[in-house]
């Protein structure tokens, strides 16, 4: 990594600083190895690249809308809030953006077979959806406690021809959900391609997502040149493992002017210890094939999350995350359960834009930040799901009976 | 390095003309008192090498039988600083058997490995197993331990190619750990043919020993191993007869009765399978 680029990692044993790596079982090392090379001569093939933004523009409906929030604006009197409408993606979220990316790594691989794993199941749905594309068998392992919260998603999964298992072990959610893929991949590897949901896992995952999901960063970064004929001053995201945030954060690493805020789930409240915020209240450790910031005990132990949104859930966060905050190029800040609901319903009067419980995290730290600061001072937000999935957990955590 | 318990032993098995019975048992499993009874009675029952499992929370590489004795293990209030403690205790009644402890990196990590290796070697582990640390990461914890006299104990795969198998092969030590199925521990077995063509492939490459291991549930199964590998590991059998012995999920001196008693009985067969 040079002195000058936040951009450049991570080096090519995937580190990013001390975290990320690639700790797995020495059955999954062989096939690891293998993803790499795919991954580094595909994305040296222009062949490879046309058929991902053909994929983007005709299948998800890139660019995404940069839209600018003009109620909210007013109603908080500040700063001026920009949406990065990826809710608006074919099957409602960001995780198509990468899905399609692994896909064409698998098809170029040769394998028959795509597992992966969800919590909210918006990254379930994204991978039934692009194996229902490329007709290739797909399961999708989920948590018991994700299954009853996002049983919408549960349906849409079958629907598209994928199987869903439901993982009934240790806190049967998102952690969960990965052991078993972990534990499929290791017992399937010649015949398993594992699309990793988010910016986690062995090299080259981290990388790779990175770079599926950075056409967020690169769209908006155009379109706010566009619009306000500038960058933005601050840009926003909400973070669970972080593919949404570092799909948006990546191209505006280096422009040092502007500020990047990472909004992790503080669930009842960091103090309560049931949260999910793995920066602001965990330590460095390694879990699920790299070192980043886990939720742990003492004797490092892993540690349930606890978040109101099944998509921030998990006790981890990308690699490349724990090496921003550490540099300080990032802040990582939290939202809790409550301030995401009422960011929920403010954004959905004010905009008439329903946003998933995820993005309504970040929503509510704009809502902190955004009244103090001046007319001119632009903010981009990334909108990353549409929160259709969210309605029966809303609808529970406000008390009615739907 | 210096001839360690573990060379010993193998030494000892070659010159009797007979595989060993590694036998694993999860630390704490069902509770830290019991756990160390059974580890210690695991040599007079017949095993020749103990592997002790670390209970970890996110057993990626376990079946459910290992998953549950882990969680046992755990709720029963083990940590690694107690996993250390029934070596000590094992060390007590017999210090010629190998004690190698086996599991996932992050608690380790999170003790401080330069305090983990102090610590394990007095209380007298003889070598380390772990699951997720592959040769690209030996900086972390395999370069200090063989620093520290340890034997560190590399898991070989079929999926490991022998273009591969040289660096999964440096810095090991004591002896080769096969696993002989693309899989999680506990679950179906590979046939005797295949796995008779994978130790072979291994021994083309290294002069250590081999254990066999993954799968294996009884007697008759080891003592079919016993004829082609230089070991036999046993664990979710182990894991399951101290689970039997619960009483409402409580730990019950059956519990290790049980275990105890089915080790001697695969002990029994794995000594007479080359006879």
């Amino acid at each position: 990594m040079t002195d000058n680029s936040y951009s450049q990692g991570p080096d090519q044993d995937g580190h990013f600083g001390i975290y990320g790596g690639r700790y797995v079982a020495e059955t999954l090392m062989p096939l690891v190895l293998d993803l790499d090379r795919t991954w580094q001569e595909a994305r040296g093939d222009p062949a490879f690249w046309e058929e991902f933004h053909s994929l983007g523009k005709d299948y998800i409906g890139r660019p995404s809308p940069l839209y600018f929030a003009e109620r909210l604006t007013r109603h908080l009197g500040g700063a001026r809030i920009y949406f990065k409408r990826d809710e608006l993606n074919h099957t409602g979220s960001h995780k198509i953006n990468n899905t399609v990316g692994q896909i064409l790594l698998a098809r170029r691989m040769g394998k028959t077979r795509i597992i992966a794993e969800t919590g909210a199941g918006q990254h379930g749905v994204a991978t039934a959806t692009v194996c229902a594309r490329y007709d290739l068998p797909c399961v999708v392992y989920m948590g018991t406690k994700d299954v009853e919260r996002q049983a919408p998603n549960v349906y849409r999964m079958e629907l598209l021809g994928a199987e869903v298992r439901h993982v009934t072990s240790g806190s049967r959610s998102l952690k969960d959900a990965l052991n078993e893929a972990l534990r499929d991949w290791v017992t399937n590897v010649e015949s398993t391609f594992y699309i990793i949901g988010t910016v986690a896992g062995p090299h080259p995952y981290p990388e790779l997502v990175r770079e599926f999901q950075a056409i967020i960063g690169r769209e908006a970064k155009a379109q706010l040149m566009a619009v306000e004929g500038r960058l933005p001053d601050t840009i926003v995201a909400c973070i669970g493992g972080g593919s949404n945030a570092m799909g948006l954060f990546h191209p505006f690493l280096d422009d040092r002017t502007v500020e990047i805020i990472g909004v992790e789930a503080a669930g009842r409240g960091i103090k309560s210890g049931e949260h999910a915020a793995s920066i602001t209240g965990g330590r460095p450790g390694v879990l699920h094939g790299n070192r980043t910031y886990l939720l742990q005990d003492d004797d490092g132990q892993i540690i349930e999350a606890h978040s109101i949104s099944a998509g921030l859930d998990y006790p981890g966060i990308g690699p490349e995350h724990a090496w921003l905050a550490d540099q300080g190029r990032v802040s990582y800040v939290s939202a809790t359960d409550d301030e995401a609901l009422e960011a929920f319903r403010l954004c959905s009067r004010l905009e008439g834009i329903i946003p998933a419980l995820e993005p309504a995290h970040a929503l509510a730290h704009v809502m902190k930040i955004a009244p103090a600061l001046p007319n001119d001072h632009v903010i981009c937000m990334n909108m990353c799901g549409r929160g259709d999935k969210d309605v029966f957990t809303v609808a529970q955590a406000l008390g009615v009976n739907l | 390095m210096s001839e360690t318990r573990i060379d010993r032993r193998f030494a000892d098995l070659a010159r009797q003309r007979r595989a060993g019975l590694a036998a694993f048992v999860t630390a704490g499993d069902p509770d830290p008192h019991l756990s160390a009874r059974l580890v210690s009675g695991l040599p007079e029952a017949g095993a020749d090498i103990i592997e002790i499992g670390m209970p970890f929370t996110d057993p990626m590489a376990d079946g459910p039988v290992i998953q549950a004795s882990s969680q046992r293990a755990l709720k029963a209030g083990m940590t690694l600083t107690g996993t250390i403690d029934i070596v000590r205790q094992a060390r007590r009644h017999d210090d010629d058997t190998p004690i190698v402890l086996m599991g996932y990196y992050n608690p380790i990590y999170s003790y401080g490995t330069g305090a983990f290796l102090r610590d394990a070697v007095d209380a007298g582990v003889d070598g380390l197993i772990l699951v997720d640390l592959p040769s690209e990461e030996d900086r972390e914890l395999c370069l200090p331990a063989v620093e520290a006299g340890l034997n560190w104990i590399r898991l070989a795969t079929p999926t490991t190619d022998s273009k591969r198998l040289p660096n999964v092969l440096s810095h090991a030590s004591g002896f080769v750990y096969y696993v002989s199925i693309t899989g999680i521990t506990g679950t179906h077995a590979a046939t005797r043919q295949t796995i008779a063509s994978a130790v072979d492939r291994l021994r083309r490459h290294t002069d250590l020993p081999v254990a066999v291991g993954f799968g294996i549930r009884n007697g008759e199964q080891a003592a079919g191993i016993a004829r082609i590998a230089d070991a036999v590991v046993v664990g979710s059998a182990f894991c399951q007869a101290v689970a039997d012995g619960l009483d409402d999920g409580k730990g019950t001196d059956s519990c290790v009765d049980n275990a105890l008693t089915l080790c001697e009985a695969i002990s029994h067969d794995v000594r007479k399978a080359r006879a």
